[in-house]
């Protein structure tokens, strides 16, 4: 039980997340998580006004419960598996984001100067997560996937595209941390 | 209910990323300002083990359950729409610290805040399919 509590390797990581993956091929889907955002704005009506969602998103039922099972993962893994919500981070990480404004970096998984409920009522915090949110958005249907799809799936299979995607990805990550948050914060 | 085995799926995917601290915004950053290996290992480890499980789906040395050869759609290909549409998603992955997985995970969480992000993704879904005619793909 002790090994399951402590936060877990990459070594642990990384391999289970190609057991997800194998399963869900070897039960004849696919492994893309992004997609289910459009199957979201299907089922919302947004085919009223845009063509492209009047698809018949019931087929993807399997990845809404794909994902709904992820929500509940992070309920159980939360109240159950993970007594220590520390996350340990390098001590560079912690001077560089102090030097930022950070306070107690990496006490839990996320930043209370981005996620915190008080930054959610400001217009700087709502409009950095919205904005973030848009770009993920609007990026991972651009490319055709996201980390899921194009990192694991297919850089797995090989696919050129998919690696042209994902130094995308590292250039866009690369803007954003090295230049965007010094400016913002 | 035959879509059962994908939420149990699902769970096991919510418990391993969060376990991993992969969902942590910190572990993005780190990951590129280049502070830390954990991410690297965790995609790197997926994919190499990924080649090999797919290279046996490709041969069809392993089959679906219902014994049929295991079909893996091709991306699509063309410069522009996955260096462009990575670029954005990537300005995005960094600043959330999450992409759309992780994104549900910590909701699960109980990280409230989350739920903007994810609405941002709904629109920025909705913004592309509007466009979409007029980027270059």
């Amino acid at each position: 039980m002790d090994i399951i509590l402590q936060p877990w390797p990459w070594y642990i990581a990384g391999p289970l997340i190609t057991l997800v993956m194998f399963l869900l091929f070897y039960f004849g889907k696919k492994f893309g998580v992004s997609s289910n955002l459009e199957t979201m704005c299907a089922m919302g009506g947004a085919g009223k006004f845009i063509g492209f969602f009047n698809f018949d998103w019931k087929k993807n039922g399997w990845n809404l419960m794909f994902l709904g099972g992820a929500v509940i993962g992070g309920f159980i893994s939360y109240h159950w598996l993970t007594p220590e919500v520390a996350v340990v981070v390098s001590q560079e990480t912690i001077q560089e984001l102090s030097e930022l404004g950070f306070q107690n970096v990496g006490m839990k998984y996320l930043p209370d100067e981005m996620f915190s409920i008080e930054t959610l009522f400001t217009l700087k915090g709502f409009s950095i997560l919205l904005i973030a949110g848009v770009l993920v958005g609007f990026g991972s249907r651009y490319a055709g996937g996201c980390t899921s799809g194009h990192a694991i799936v297919g850089l797995s299979n090989l696919e050129m595209p998919s690696l042209i995607s994902v130094i995308g990805f590292f250039i866009g990550g690369l803007i954003t941390t090295w230049f965007i948050l010094p400016l913002i914060f | 209910m035959k879509n059962m085995k994908f939420l149990i799926i699902g769970v096991l995917f919510g418990i391993i990323l969060s376990k991993a601290e992969v969902i942590s915004w910190y572990r993005i950053y780190e990951m590129f300002k280049f502070q830390s290996f954990h991410m690297y290992g965790v995609i790197g480890s997926a994919v190499a083990l990924g080649i090999i499980v797919f290279y046996f789906f490709n041969k069809g040395m392993i089959k679906s359950y219902v014994g049929k050869q295991i079909e893996i759609e091709p991306k699509k290909k063309g410069f522009s729409r996955n260096i462009f549409g990575g670029i954005i998603f990537g300005l995005g992955w960094g600043l959330a610290g999450a992409c759309p997985g992780p994104m549900f995970i910590l909701l699960g969480r109980g990280a409230m805040a989350i739920i903007i992000v994810i609405l941002g993704g709904l629109l920025g879904v909705l913004l592309y399919h509007a466009i979409k005619s007029k980027l270059p793909h």
